[in-house]
């Protein structure tokens, strides 16, 4: 974390609580960078986040009004506040699980509706903070606590879903990708109607020592040899392409 | 206290509505201009005229995805400032089950309409049953406490609608208005004042929105928006909001507050209404729609000169102990009869040393007098 960012910290809050390696703590210092290069002001902003690790990116360490809700349920509570209080800012941050699991008939209804929420899905593929379940993310053949010989599903892909669902913005990003995610948080927030970023962000305690990505570094060297742009997929072969995650803004 | 009269939204004079239109124009005079819900029977009138008067009155209507999304988005317009409601039936209560208890741990006033239906599960959806009183008050896990109130009329689904609003606010609890499919599709007269009286929450500037000193107390009530930096959780959390996840002392001190805050104020909560106690040997204690048939019993036997009475609850949660106590040492026998397998009937017996007798009917049906009279003939003498 930037100290220039410590201002948007609630005061108090004297670190992450982030397992070392974490991708989260990336992303929180992605989205401060973002609200602070468009200067907006922190009071205005609600931020609403679901249960798991990445519901705690800004509740409560942001220093604008954070509501933490049930499990599954920060679109629904996102979509109240902002619909009953329009000059709201409203940014949901919450993980896969939470966003597309548990709570996936509410962000594919939201994207209909095309209500004005900022949604950013922090997608580890795995849960993180109930120890290493398989969620609706991991990818086919990974290894988690309730998958040990391997996934034999298929993951959704996030963002066609939710692009497919209506959302009116569809990006998705690693968190090994600064510049291009910045500027897609940028644009969400800036963007009238429902958005929606898929952010990369790896969990090396859960997912990646049950895949062979042991360490930190393991996990951030994977996302960025695999994270490639849409049109850098164009020339690879089928099995080339399984292996890689395209990212880049879906519909802007 | 912070309760004024206002202006109702909906002209003074008679009308022959519905119990769920009754109930739709209440909360609109108690102030509330924010619904979300998801139809279902016997409830859904009552969300097809808010669709129509929000509009007019200038406030947001929104029909959602479920019965989750729909208490999640009054919880969520609540904190934005919204006095916030739902209506739903046994289905749908259960689902909201989860999210009652973040509002009665986060304390976020709100409202629901339970128009209760025949169960267990789908049940009869369109026949009547009472047989969700025990989940209002234990639906979601844990300790904590509800307020639930039981209207016998189509006037008292337009009035107590007020009033759960008015308690809700009062004390940060999600309010319910348990009614029956028959009071909800009941049509009769009722009327509609010029004012009403409301209770708007306590805003205080910088005031901690989680905590108080006293050990009941109700802290006041922030909202979005306006640059109070505020943390809400359903985690355990300090006065300010701030989780506190392994604090013993903390979530002692919170779920204490949040159970005696409302169990110390009973006594401004709570309405019972008594007939024909004065000289009573005998009582029938009775709430929503089954009140009406038990009192047309009790003025039946009257004139026969049987000594009976009637406690009516209007108040189903916090329970009436107390009145059922002084109840249950005046006479001698307490009937109860319910559309349900005995839910209020095991809390009077809880309250009382005197003989109770339950009458239980799981059949869809309103409970015909007969029945009830036929019970008091036999065990009252």
């Amino acid at each position: 974390m930037t100290r220039a960012f410590e201002k948007y910290l609630r005061p108090g809050v004297k670190g992450t609580p982030f397992c070392p390696g974490c991708g989260h703590g990336l992303l929180m210092n992605h989205l401060l960078r973002a609200i602070d290069e468009l200067n907006i002001d922190m009071q205005k902003m609600l931020f609403v986040s679901g249960i798991g690790c990445a519901a705690w990116i800004p509740s409560p360490h942001f220093d604008g009004d954070t509501l933490h809700t049930l499990h599954g349920r920060a679109i629904p509570f996102a979509t109240g506040a902002k619909l009953f209080n329009p000059d709201l800012c409203v940014m949901v941050v919450s993980g896969d699980g939470d966003l597309t699991s548990i709570g996936g008939n509410h962000l594919i209804h939201a994207a209909r509706r095309n209500i004005d929420l900022k949604v950013i899905c922090a997608n580890n593929q795995i849960y993180g903070m109930t120890g290493g379940q398989a969620a609706s993310t991991t990818p086919k053949g990974a290894k988690s606590s309730t998958t040990v010989t391997g996934n034999p599903y298929r993951p959704f892909d996030l963002s066609y879903l939710v692009k497919a669902a209506g959302a009116t913005y569809v990006a998705r990003y690693s968190v090994t990708q600064p510049i291009a995610l910045i500027k897609a948080i940028k644009k969400a927030i800036q963007h009238v109607g429902f958005s929606f970023i898929e952010v990369l962000s790896p969990c090396p305690t859960q997912y990646g020592r049950r895949n062979l990505l042991d360490r930190a570094e393991d996990m951030i060297k994977d996302l960025i040899q695999r994270c490639i742009l849409e049109e850098e997929a164009l020339g690879l072969t089928e099995e080339e392409r399984a292996e890689k995650i395209i990212t880049g803004e879906f519909l802007k | 206290m912070p309760s004024k009269r206002i202006k109702t939204p909906f002209p003074k004079g008679t009308y022959y509505f519905s119990g769920n239109e009754a109930a739709a124009e209440g909360s609109l005079a108690a102030g509330c201009r924010f619904y979300a819900g998801y139809p279902i029977t016997p409830s859904s009138e009552l969300m097809e005229r808010m669709a129509v008067r929000l509009k007019e009155v200038g406030g947001v209507f929104i029909q959602m995805e479920d019965e989750i999304a729909s208490i999640g988005a009054v919880l969520g317009a609540s904190w934005a400032g919204a006095k916030a409601m739902t209506a739903t039936s046994g289905p749908g209560f259960s689902l909201m089950q989860e999210s009652i208890g973040y509002a009665a741990f986060t304390e976020t006033p709100c409202l629901i309409v339970d128009v209760q239906r025949a169960g267990p599960c789908t049940g009869q959806a369109t026949r009547v049953g009472s047989g969700d009183i025990m989940q209002a008050k234990w639906g979601s896990h844990g300790d904590y406490q509800v307020i639930a109130l039981s209207p016998w009329s189509v006037q008292e689904m337009y009035d107590l609608t007020v009033r759960a609003f008015n308690l809700s606010e009062r004390f940060r609890v999600p309010a319910m208005l348990m009614a029956d499919e028959a009071v909800g599709h009941l049509r009769e007269n009722m009327s509609v004042q010029d004012e009403v009286e409301v209770w708007d929450r306590k805003k205080q500037k910088d005031g901690a929105p989680f905590g108080t000193d006293e050990e009941a107390g109700v802290p006041p009530m922030p909202v979005f928006g306006e640059g109070e930096r505020l943390a809400v959780t359903g985690s355990t959390h300090d006065a300010c909001g701030v989780r506190k996840t392994d604090d013993p002392e903390a979530h002692e001190r919170l779920v204490q507050r949040i159970n005696e805050k409302i169990l110390k104020n009973r006594k401004e909560i709570i309405e019972t209404e008594g007939y024909f106690l004065d000289d009573s040997e005998w009582a029938i204690v009775s709430y929503g729609f089954t009140a009406r048939t038990s009192l047309y019993v009790v003025k039946g036997l009257r004139k026969e000169n049987i000594k009976v009475g009637m406690l009516r609850l209007k108040t189903l949660w916090p329970f009436p102990e107390d009145e059922v106590k002084a109840l249950g040492q005046k006479v001698k026998k307490i009937v109860v009869p319910e559309m349900n397998r005995g839910q209020v009937f095991g809390e009077v017996q809880k309250y009382c040393r005197c003989d109770v007798i339950p009458l239980c009917q799981t059949n869809g049906e309103v409970i015909h007098p007969e029945k009830i009279e036929e019970l008091v003939r036999r065990t009252c003498r």
